[in-house]
């Protein structure tokens, strides 16, 4: 057999003579008595988790760049250079983990979802598996999240090594991780819209005109509240889901700098998603099932 | 021709070729009623029929005709606007998760998990079902070697021929044992060595007890494979029997197939209405030749063909023609199809 798989069929096909009646086992094998639709949708959460795992540097390095470079040229550079005021850093910061746990969410749904619909199919086996379809959805959504989850953690890392310190308090540190996750879903829910209502070809003009408007309306580079001035553009930027994730996470992390109630972040995020999954999930039916 | 609907026994427990027998139904089928929205037809017209259990069954007709889509609801993939459908005793309306745990799918199209070898691929459906650790690792490493996939267990499925794929994904299907295996147009796009194989493999599913649903466009697929054959045509069954009892049903027709080459007088068309006025013949059809050194008749006649080609070979010999070549025909599944939709498969 060539490595190419154009080998001749001859020489690939085994003598049908040996095929004997023991193709398949002729009584259905019943699985463990209590295996239900939810153990479903694990294992195929375990199979995500597999791949990504091969990959976890390219991984990496797919969610770091972006954050990495808007750090380093707006936290380090332009303050070093004097065009942005030393406290900048910590209005910044706090927006790009919002910008990085959303943008990653959203990636991680949409882009498999495109591709998986049309081009390769591959989503066929798991709507085959035996879970509602919806369960394929909230996998989806709930891995996409991993990854949004997983890319606004390495921030910290990044901004410690970059900035020289971050704003940390050990008070708020829960509810930060709580603010992260809820931006992470965020995305994944924006994603799975992206990737169910969106055709195939295009994808490409979609992201475009979603994704630059959505990272630079989400306050992840300036404090809500000092838009006042910019009347306009603060009814807008308050339509972006990413503003409250970057507000929230700002509330906890720089309490000094002026921002939206973080109480008012959790309600309005949450509310979000609530209604971002359910159009999600019904564009996904809409597609898994004619 | 004859339009008309010839449903023959839809289910009914009757039919030589297939043991009467009290194993039961695998897939039951209703009235199945599909419209999508805008269309301006049903894509399904209420279809009924019933699958016995650890038969092959063929569903046969032509693109568009409704295969895909009765094959869509019955494996959960296509909600239907009215009927009834069961398969393994699992109504697939009503419960679709527990349907997807007794059927198995092996589509059109490659859609195995590029990310994942061969094998894992394998390892991972069965996972999906629910099958332990311990066993789906057996059971993939038995069906890889059946399958003649085992020297290249690691390889990703780009790597592979259609042959090759088309064998993962029947074997990916058999890891959760389904009773009821459905495989949709399997032999497109195979080269014939790979076909052959295939069908030794449904041969052996069958053997093996399962119950197997095949759609194709393919006659001698059909005929070769299938204990009973739907015929399906603008989404409803048309005849449902086995391969030999339909064709057997066309009449006992039979049909002369000659080439004749022209004499320097006469002309065909006298010569077909001579051919035609012959005891026993039904109808004489000039057809049209190819090569244009002559004249080619299709002759359908009562009973056996060969007592024609005497009075046949006279007749165009009267006509100062000569006759340089006959062939006898027995009608078959692509002749049975043609009577009942008048129009060709392909």
């Amino acid at each position: 057999m060539s490595p190419d798989g154009e080998g001749t069929p001859m020489d690939t096909i085994p003598d049908p003579g040996t095929v004997g009646p023991d193709v398949a086992p002729a009584t259905a094998f019943a699985p463990a008595a209590r295996w239900g639709p939810w153990r479903t949708g694990l294992a195929i959460l375990r199979r995500d988790l597999f791949v990504t795992g091969r990959e976890f540097p390219i991984f990496l390095a797919q969610v770091i760049l972006q954050p990495l470079f808007l750090l380093f040229v707006f936290g380090k550079v332009l303050t070093d250079l004097g065009y942005a005021r030393p406290g900048y850093q910590e209005v910044l910061f706090p927006g790009l983990v919002a910008l990085a746990a959303v943008l990653t969410g959203l990636q991680s749904t949409a882009l498999p979802l495109v591709i998986e619909f049309s081009y390769s199919n591959e989503i066929e086996d798991r709507l085959l598996a035996p879970l509602p379809v919806g369960g394929v959805a909230v996998e989806k959504v709930v891995f996409a999240a991993m990854r949004g989850f997983v890319a606004a953690v390495v921030m910290f890392p990044i901004g410690v090594w970059i900035l020289g310190s971050i704003p940390w308090q050990a008070s708020t540190g829960v509810a930060v991780v709580m603010m992260m996750v809820l931006g992470s879903m965020l995305g994944a829910a924006m994603g799975l819209i992206l990737g169910t209502y969106v055709p195939p070809h295009r994808i490409n003009v979609t992201f475009a005109l979603v994704l630059t408007p959505l990272i630079f309306t989400g306050c992840s580079q300036y404090p809500w509240p000092s838009l006042g001035h910019l009347r306009w553009f603060q009814v807008v930027a308050a339509l972006n889901p990413l503003t409250y994730v970057s507000e929230g996470l700002r509330g906890l992390m720089v309490p000094y700098v002026p921002h939206i109630a973080t109480w008012a972040c959790f309600l309005v995020g949450v509310i979000y998603l609530v209604v971002l999954m359910a159009v999600g999930m019904y564009g996904f039916n809409r597609r898994a099932l004619s | 021709m004859s339009t008309a609907p010839r449903q023959t026994a839809a289910g009914a427990p009757s039919g030589p070729g297939v043991e009467p027998s009290d194993r039961g139904t695998a897939v039951e089928v209703r009235d199945l009623v599909k419209r999508y929205p805008k269309a301006p037809v049903d894509s399904l017209a209420g279809v009924s029929f019933d699958v016995r259990r650890g038969e092959v069954f063929g569903f046969l007709g032509p693109n568009g005709a409704g295969k895909s889509t009765t094959i869509g609801i019955l494996t959960t993939r296509i909600r239907p606007t009215g009927g009834r459908a069961v398969v393994a005793g699992v109504d697939v309306v009503a419960d679709p998760v527990g349907a997807r745990r007794v059927l198995g799918v092996v589509p059109q199209q490659n859609n195995l998990d590029r990310s994942l070898s061969v094998r894992q691929n394998l390892l991972f459906h069965a996972s999906y079902h629910g099958i332990p650790r311990a066993r789906r690792n057996q059971l993939a490493d038995a069906l890889l070697e059946q399958f003649g996939l085992a020297d290249r267990p690691e390889g990703r499925p780009d790597d592979f021929s259609g042959g090759q794929i088309q064998r993962m994904m029947i074997a990916r299907a058999l890891m959760h044992a389904p009773s009821v295996l459905f495989l949709d147009e399997p032999s497109t796009g195979l080269d014939p060595a790979a076909r052959l194989f295939l069908w030794e493999k449904v041969a052996g599913l069958k053997a093996a007890g399962t119950t197997v649903v095949i759609t194709t466009h393919d006659m001698d697929e059909a005929a070769e494979l299938s204990d009973r054959v739907a015929i399906i045509d603008h989404g409803t069954v048309l005849a449902l029997d086995t391969p030999e009892r339909l064709v057997r049903d066309m009449h006992s027709e039979r049909t002369l197939d000659c080439t004749v080459e022209a004499g320097p007088t006469g002309d065909a068309r006298s010569l077909g209405l001579a051919l035609a006025g012959l005891v026993g013949v039904r109808a004489v059809d000039q057809l049209d030749d190819p090569a244009g050194t002559g004249w080619r008749f299709r002759i359908d006649v009562d009973g056996e063909a060969a007592p024609f080609v005497a009075p046949v070979a006279t007749l165009v010999a009267d006509a100062g023609a000569r006759l340089t070549d006959v062939r006898l025909g027995e009608p078959n599944l692509e002749d049975v199809f043609i009577h009942l939709t008048g129009r060709a498969l392909r």
